[in-house]
């Protein structure tokens, strides 16, 4: 056997597991507790082609008995490997998922994900969304953890009024830049800014 | 600084430090002397796993039960990586074992190979014999007499 041994695939776990697994776990539940608030997410460090912040949410909600689906624009060797070693988490096609990651144009349709059953509405699949940017805010949220009114830029409205109308079931949304995250509940109703 | 060895090699080495006494390999890494600087790449971890066995290595897996043991990974500065998973709740023995796979990847196999791991396998090899040895001397062996019926 010759040696081939990359390092992108074993480093750039958490650094201390346990604080940086608490710390990142914290910042998941405000940014889904305050649909369209954005919050600071670090600690890992993943392979070339995703953000820091979608794989610290990985490294975070992701053991052995999650399934993970990776879109096409993500997927590589390095990415399934990292996954793999710090997560052991299998790798599923979108049906199955319970997280999946990508961009927006390579995760939908948004129909394939699970969204539940009305005994356990939790068995539905959470999108980690890969997103340029939090430009301008094209929509505004109301809902569970708003007061009045949020904004947010979404990349497109339709998808997340109809998500929100199975309410009590659907899947739920990350959206991850850099090392910032927001995230939008099946509960957030969805409307266009004005 | 790479050599080649087959995954059979490494089964051995890493079967011979997964079932290694602590103070006894903590002894001959010392004695062997180089402590190389490594980026940990998996703290010392101890878990649970399961361990399963097959009825005569082919029947249907069943579970054999539950065992403690600690893992760690990590890696040289010429990025070669390491890994090591030794039985109990041991950490030093972990990291040893992670750093002893790592080097055995590289030049420093064959020294390290005469260091550690010779001692080790015929410290295992003399502890098999003697328990063997012990229960062949307690081996009953049993005759039928002819009964006279005839």
């Amino acid at each position: 056997m010759s040696l081939d041994t990359r390092n992108a695939v074993y480093a750039g776990g958490f650094s201390n597991p346990p604080v940086a697994a608490a710390h990142a776990f914290r910042a998941a539940m405000n940014a889904m507790a305050r649909p369209g608030r954005v919050q600071d997410i670090t600690g890992a460090a993943p392979p070339e082609g995703i953000s820091i912040a979608a794989g610290s949410l990985l490294l975070t909600l992701c053991d052995p008995e999650t399934g993970v689906y990776l879109a096409p624009d993500v997927d590589s060797g390095d990415l399934r490997g990292w996954l793999a070693f710090h997560t052991g988490a299998p790798v599923v096609p979108a049906e199955q998922a319970d997280f999946a990651l990508g961009r927006w144009d390579a995760l939908t349709p948004l129909n394939r994900f699970l969204i539940g059953t009305p005994e356990y509405p939790d068995r539905s699949a959470t999108l980690i969304v890969e997103t340029p940017g939090f430009g301008a805010p094209n929509a505004v949220l109301r809902g569970p953890g708003i007061k009045n009114t949020a904004r947010m830029q979404l990349p497109e409205l339709t998808a997340f009024q109809n998500n929100a109308a199975l309410y009590p079931l659907g899947v739920d949304f990350f959206f991850t830049v850099g090392s910032q995250v927001a995230a939008l509940p099946r509960s957030t109703q969805v409307t266009a800014e004005a | 600084m790479t050599t080649t060895f087959s995954a059979m090699d490494r089964r051995g080495w890493m079967s011979l430090l997964a079932s290694a006494d602590e103070a006894r390999l903590t002894e001959l890494w010392q004695g062997y002397g180089a402590d190389p600087a490594c980026e940990l790449l998996r703290a010392p971890e101890a878990g649970g796993v399961m361990v399963r066995g097959r009825m005569g290595g082919t029947g249907a897996p069943f579970n054999l039960g539950e065992m403690t043991v600690t893992r760690c990974a990590l890696s040289l500065q010429d990025g070669t990586v390491g890994h090591g998973y030794v039985q109990g709740r041991s950490k030093v023995s972990a990291e040893i074992a992670a750093k002893i796979d790592a080097l055995m990847q590289t030049g420093a196999a064959d020294a390290l190979s005469a260091a550690v791991l010779t001692p080790l396998a015929e410290e295992k090899q003399k502890a098999e014999d003697d328990r063997a040895a012990k229960a062949a001397a307690t081996k009953v062996e049993f005759f039928t007499m002819v009964r006279g019926e005839d």
